[in-house]
């Protein structure tokens, strides 16, 4: 680790916010049931939108439609769970950060957030000609499978996470 | 017998049985159920919370309550199906975690007050597709059974993880 970095990391594991969460037999557990409600908002959400890019429900209303009707929901829950995700983080930092299922779930999380981008960007610059079809062109139906797979991976981790950290 | 005794008894038969050996002694089953059931109640929750939000009218105002519903509330009955299924694998696999701990009970009565909510409000739209629009009374009606429905959903969530936190030894 770059020595800037872990040194930060070591600042906020110390703080008094980390030593909290640590002690405070309640507060742990508060946080995680905050992220898990999170996370299956940002996770089922999203997979509606997939469903659609994929051709397997709401086809009866545009891509744009149903993203409008949608996404306002993911990213609320998306920057709770960023918070109470990073909550949990500083609680116990070296420790998740020694944890390959933890590294595995924020490259997986970056992943989603980059097939995003790609597919705003590069696939749906010809949306509005295409958007009101039921089957949608190919790179709308493979963001979404990825994005499927790329969310499934993610809770995975999620549960792995917990079974193989040490106990706290 | 006291049913706590029963309970107990019962624990003890599960877990002796092959099934919840195999899942006992298989390391990656239950972490793999979890999933599997953490993703069914993902689908469910969203379907229901995206149903919840549109009665509070914060999102997709611009399609009827009733298509909303259509869209969302009948997909939730087949996943529930997985949700249980996996769950009573849970179970089978680690009988005592649940079967004597009262936050797993908790988790079923809410349970079944949000399916009978989602039930309910699925049965009044088809029923009548104005139902939760008639008047103003009905309006605040719906948004109260929403809040509801939210508060339910969420219980059951913030449970299914304090279950972990409040196993018997």
């Amino acid at each position: 680790m770059m020595p800037p970095f872990a040194d930060l990391i070591s600042y906020f594991e110390n703080s008094a916010l980390a030593d909290n969460i640590r002690e405070n037999d309640l507060l742990f557990p508060l946080i995680e049931s905050v992220h898990v409600v999170a996370i299956c908002l940002v996770v089922g959400s999203i997979l509606a939108v997939d469903l659609r890019l994929l051709g397997l429900a709401s086809i009866n209303r545009s891509v744009s439609r149903v993203t409008a009707g949608i996404l306002p929901l993911t990213w609320g829950a998306f920057v709770v769970a960023v918070s109470s995700g990073s909550l949990l983080f500083i609680s116990n930092a070296t420790e998740y950060l020694g944890n390959g299922f933890f590294i595995a779930k924020i490259v997986l999380i970056a992943a989603a957030g980059l097939n995003m981008v790609i597919f705003h960007v590069i696939g749906a610059k010809d949306l509005p000609r295409w958007e009101n079809d039921t089957r949608l062109p190919f790179q709308a139906r493979l963001a979404g499978g990825v994005s499927i797979l790329l969310w499934v991976a993610v809770v995975a981790c999620g549960r792995w996470i917990g079974f193989t950290m040490p106990a706290g | 017998m006291t049913l706590d005794a029963v309970l107990r008894d019962l624990s003890k038969w599960l877990a002796a049985t092959p099934l919840s050996q195999t899942i006992q002694t298989t390391g990656w089953i239950i972490p793999t159920l979890q999933t599997i059931h953490i993703l069914g109640v993902a689908a469910v929750f969203s379907s229901a919370i995206l149903v919840d939000l549109r009665l509070w009218r914060a999102l997709q105002r611009d399609v009827p309550l009733a298509d909303v519903a259509r869209r969302f509330l009948p997909t939730i009955w087949p996943v529930v199906l997985i949700i249980l299924i996996t769950g009573s694998l849970l179970i089978i696999g680690e009988p005592r975690r649940s079967l004597l701990n009262t936050t797993f009970y908790l988790k079923m009565a809410l349970l079944a007050v949000a399916l009978l909510l989602t039930g309910g409000l699925q049965w009044s739209l088809r029923s009548a597709p104005e139902f939760w629009d008639k008047d103003r009374g009905r309006r605040i009606a719906g948004r109260f059974a929403a809040t509801v429905s939210v508060l339910v959903w969420c219980s059951i969530l913030f449970a299914g993880r304090w279950i972990a936190y409040t196993q018997v030894g």
